[in-house]
C-alpha cells in the first residue's frame, strides 16, 4: 500500500468530447483525484440572442451530434411553451417515436460500440471483426442501423433532424413506411434479447462498486417518462413547478472544468438511464422488465457501472413502446397535418425532456417580435460531472492495490459508464457560485 | 501500403465523426482500403504516424491551434470535416460580438484568468490556421460524400466537390420550390452535394455547405424582388452558417454587390 501512482489520462477515449482523469498517489496516500473537462466552451446561449423563434431549434440541435433530436425537442417544447402553441395528438405520438429512435441509437452506440470492448477485453470494436464475437458485433450493427433508420424516417435525419419544427412536423411518414418500420422493430426486439444473453455472459466484468447518491429524472403517471412529466428525485419526490427547475438543478463553477457541475439535495446527483430506471422501473414494458431481471438490475441500484445495463433495458423498452405508438398512429389514421399556427408574443418558455444521458432543460425568453433575448440550457452530462468526481473519490481507495493498468481501466470504465457527452456539457451559460 | 488515416476533433458537436460510425457495415469496406490509426471517439488505440488527417471542429484557442499545427506537420494530406471545420459553422455566430462580451455573458464573474482551457478567441475555420487540402462540407456531412472522398484519395485521385447550387439537386428531386410555399431558402446560393435533403423534407436550406464561390447574384436579386423579400432577411438567414460572408471586408457581400 506504500506505493506511488501517477495517472494522467488526457482525452479519455470512446466517449464523446474531451475529458481527463488525474490521479496522484504518494506513498499510498491519495493527493489528487480529479475528473477534468478540457473541451473548448462554445457559448451557445450567447449565440441565441437576437435569433428568431423558429431558428432556435436549428441552432441548439448543433450542441450535440449524438442527442441532436433531444435538443431539438426540448427547444421546441420551450418555444411552444413561450408562444402558447399546442400540438396535435399525432405530433405528440411522432415526437415520442423520435425520442425512442434517438434513445435507441445513443444507447446501442454506447453499450455496443463504446462499452462492450471493455467487457470483451479489447481496445475498440475493430478487433471484434472476424473474432469469435463477430456475431455479437453484427447484432450491435443491426440494432444501430435500425435505430438510425427509424430516426431518418421520423426526423428526416439522425444527426441534426430536419422535420422537427415549431408546432409539428415539416414532413410526415406514410402508413406504408411506418408498417415497414414496425416489422423491423419486431425483428429488432428478438435481436436485442439475444444480445442481452451475450452481455449476461460477461456481466461479472462490470465492477461491483456502490455509492449511495440521489437520482433525478422526469416521472409521469401515464408512462415511463421521456417526453412529458414532472421533475422527480429519489430523495425529495416530485417537484411540479417546472419553470423553477433551478431550485432542483443548482449549477456551479469549478476551475478544473469548462463544464458546470450541479447538485441538489447532496453533494452530487446522477441523471440518465439508471436514474430513470430507479425512479420509474414499474412502468417499463414487459420485455424490458424481463431484460432487467435477466441482468440482475433492481431498483434502487447504486452501482453507476450498471448504467450500461439500464441503457440496454431502456433500449428494449423503446422498441416495445415504438411498436405501440405506431399501432396508435395506424389506428387513428395518419393525417398529412401542417404544423400548428403560431401567434408571436412576448414570454418565457421552459421545455424539459429526458434524453439518452438524462434530464435536459431549455429555457427561452422571447420578445414581442418573437426573437430570443435570453436562453439557458441545462445539460445532462453537466449534472453528472460532480457525481463522477464523487464516485472516483469513493472508488479509488478500494482499488489502490491493483496494477496501474487495472486502476486506469476501472476509472475509464467509470467515466464511460456515465456515457458522458462532453461537447454538450460545455455549451455553457448562467454560471453561479456556491 | 494502405494510407493511414487519423481523426481529430476540435470545437464541434462531433456529429460528423458520428456519421462515420453510422456507416455501419460499410466501415468494414472502409478499413479494407485505409488503415484507421486514431479515432478517439470510438477507439483507444492511437498512433502519431499517419498520412491523412481528418479534422472536425473549429479552432477557438491557442492550445487548439498548437495541436492543429502539430497534426498538420505530421500529415501529408489534411481534410476539413464538416461545417465547423470547413467554414466555422454555427460556432462563428458569436464572432459578431467581441469575445470579451461573449465570455462576460457566459461566465459572468468566474475567475478564469490564467486558465488555458478558457483562453478563447473568435472562432476560426481550419483553413484560417493551417492549409487544408480537401473539404467535406455539411452540418452534418453526408455519408456518401465522405465515402467518395476517401475512396478517391485511397486510389490516388483528386476528389471532386460540387460547385453548383443546391437548387440543381432539389429540382432533380422534383420538389415544389420552397419560395413558392412562402419560405426563405438558401438553396440558390449554397453549394450542392447534400442531395437537397432539407428542402426535400419541407425545410428551407440553411446554407451549411457554404456559399458558392461564384453565386448567381442576378438570380438572387430576382428572387428577392419576386417574393418581396429584403436584404435584412437574407442577411439574417445567412447569419447561421455564413456569418462572415456578410462581413464587408470579405468581399462576398453578394446582395450589396447586386444592388450596385
Amino acid at each position: 500500500m506504500n506505493k506511488d501512482i501517477e495517472i494522467g489520462i488526457e482525452h479519455v477515449t470512446r466517449v464523446e468530447g474531451h475529458g481527463n482523469i488525474v490521479l496522484n498517489v504518494k506513498k499510498g496516500k491519495i493527493e489528487k483525484v480529479q475528473w477534468q473537462i478540457s473541451e473548448a466552451p462554445r457559448f451557445f446561449e450567447a449565440m441565441l440572442r437576437g435569433r428568431n423563434y423558429y431558428e432556435l431549434r436549428t441552432i441548439t440541435s448543433r450542441i450535440c451530434g449524438i442527442c441532436s433530436i433531444g435538443h431539438s425537442l426540448a427547444s421546441l417544447k420551450a418555444t411552444e411553451d413561450a408562444l402558447n402553441v399546442s400540438i396535435s395528438e399525432q405530433t405528440g405520438i411522432l415526437r415520442r417515436l423520435a425520442i425512442n429512435g434517438e434513445n435507441m441509437q445513443s444507447h446501442i452506440l454506447h453499450v455496443g460500440y463504446l462499452a462492450l470492448p471493455d467487457l470483451l477485453d479489447v481496445k475498440s470494436v475493430f478487433p471484434l471483426v472476424g473474432s469469435k464475437h463477430n456475431d455479437s458485433l453484427l447484432k450491435v450493427v443491426k440494432l444501430h442501423r435500425l435505430s438510425n433508420e427509424m430516426s431518418d424516417l421520423i426526423c428526416g435525419r439522425t444527426t441534426h433532424p430536419i422535420t422537427l419544427v415549431v408546432g409539428g412536423f415539416s414532413s410526415i411518414p406514410s402508413k406504408k413506411q411506418l408498417l415497414k418500420l414496425k416489422k423491423n422493430l419486431e425483428e429488432g426486439l428478438e435481436t436485442v434479447k439475444q444480445l442481452a444473453q451475450v452481455i449476461h455472459s460477461v456481466i461479472d466484468k462490470l465492477p461491483n462498486f456502490k455509492r449511495e447518491t440521489e437520482y433525478i429524472g422526469l416521472t409521469s403517471k401515464k408512462e415511463y417518462a421521456f417526453y412529458d412529466g414532472d421533475i422527480a428525485s429519489t430523495d425529495t419526490g416530485i417537484f411540479q413547478k417546472y419553470k423553477d427547475y433551478k431550485e432542483i438543478m443548482k449549477e456551479y463553477f469549478v476551475p478544473q472544468s469548462t463544464a458546470l457541475h450541479a447538485k441538489h439535495n447532496r453533494d452530487s446527483y446522477m441523471v440518465g438511464a439508471l436514474a430513470r430506471y430507479n425512479l420509474n422501473s414499474e412502468q417499463l414494458h414487459k420485455e424490458a422488465k424481463n431484460t432487467a431481471d435477466l441482468l440482475n438490475l433492481k431498483p434502487i441500484c447504486y452501482n453507476p457501472y450498471m448504467n450500461n445495463i439500464a441503457q440496454l433495458v431502456e433500449f428494449v423498452h423503446n422498441i416495445e413502446d415504438s411498436i405501440i405508438q405506431i399501432d396508435k398512429l395506424i389506428k387513428n389514421g395518419i393525417k398529412d397535418e401542417k404544423p400548428a399556427d403560431v401567434k408571436i408574443k412576448q414570454g418565457r418558455g421552459v421545455g424539459i425532456i429526458e434524453v439518452p444521458r438524462g434530464i435536459l432543460v431549455h429555457d427561452y425568453t422571447l420578445n414581442e417580435k418573437g426573437k430570443c433575448t435570453k436562453a439557458n440550457c441545462i445539460i445532462p452530462t453537466n449534472q453528472n460531472h460532480a457525481n463522477i468526481q464523487k464516485d472516483m473519490e469513493a472508488l479509488v481507495p478500494g482499488i489502490l492495490n491493483e496494477t496501474k493498468e487495472k486502476i486506469e481501466l476501472t476509472l475509464e470504465m467509470l467515466v464511460r459508464a456515465y456515457d458522458p457527452c462532453i461537447s454538450c456539457s460545455t455549451h455553457y451559460l448562467n454560471v453561479k457560485f456556491v | 501500403m494502405k494510407p493511414r488515416v487519423a481523426f481529430f476533433d476540435f470545437s464541434s458537436c462531433e456529429g460528423c465523426q458520428l456519421q462515420i460510425a453510422d456507416l455501419e457495415e460499410e466501415i468494414l469496406d472502409l478499413i479494407e482500403i485505409v488503415d484507421v490509426v486514431s479515432f478517439r471517439e470510438v477507439m483507444k488505440e492511437h498512433s502519431d504516424e499517419y498520412d491523412i488527417a481528418i479534422v472536425e471542429g473549429s479552432i477557438m484557442r491557442p492550445m487548439d491551434e498548437h495541436r492543429l499545427r502539430k497534426i498538420r506537420s505530421r500529415a501529408k494530406t489534411l481534410i476539413a470535416l464538416g461545417a465547423c471545420a470547413t467554414i466555422g459553422g454555427v460556432n462563428k455566430i458569436r464572432n459578431q460580438w467581441p469575445t470579451e462580451e461573449v465570455i462576460k455573458e457566459v461566465y459572468k464573474d468566474a475567475d478564469i484568468k490564467d486558465n488555458e482551457f478558457f483562453n478563447v478567441y473568435p472562432t476560426k475555420a481550419v483553413n484560417e490556421v493551417v492549409p487544408v487540402d480537401y473539404y467535406i462540407h455539411g452540418c452534418p456531412i453526408t455519408r456518401d460524400e465522405f465515402k467518395k472522398v476517401i475512396t478517391a484519395l485511397a486510389l490516388g485521385k483528386k476528389p471532386e466537390i460540387p460547385n453548383y447550387p443546391v437548387c440543381v439537386e432539389c429540382k432533380k428531386n422534383e420538389n415544389v420550390c420552397l419560395f413558392e410555399l412562402g419560405k426563405f431558402c438558401l438553396g440558390p446560393i449554397t453549394r450542392a452535394g447534400c442531395g437537397a435533403i432539407c428542402p426535400s423534407k419541407g425545410s428551407p436550406c440553411d446554407g451549411c455547405r457554404g456559399i458558392l464561390s461564384k453565386p448567381d447574384v442576378e438570380c438572387v436579386m430576382e428572387l428577392l424582388e419576386r417574393y418581396d423579400l429584403t436584404y435584412e432577411e437574407m442577411k439574417s438567414r445567412c447569419m447561421m452558417y455564413n456569418t462572415e460572408s456578410f462581413n464587408p471586408k470579405d468581399g462576398m457581400t453578394i446582395v450589396r454587390r447586386g444592388r450596385k
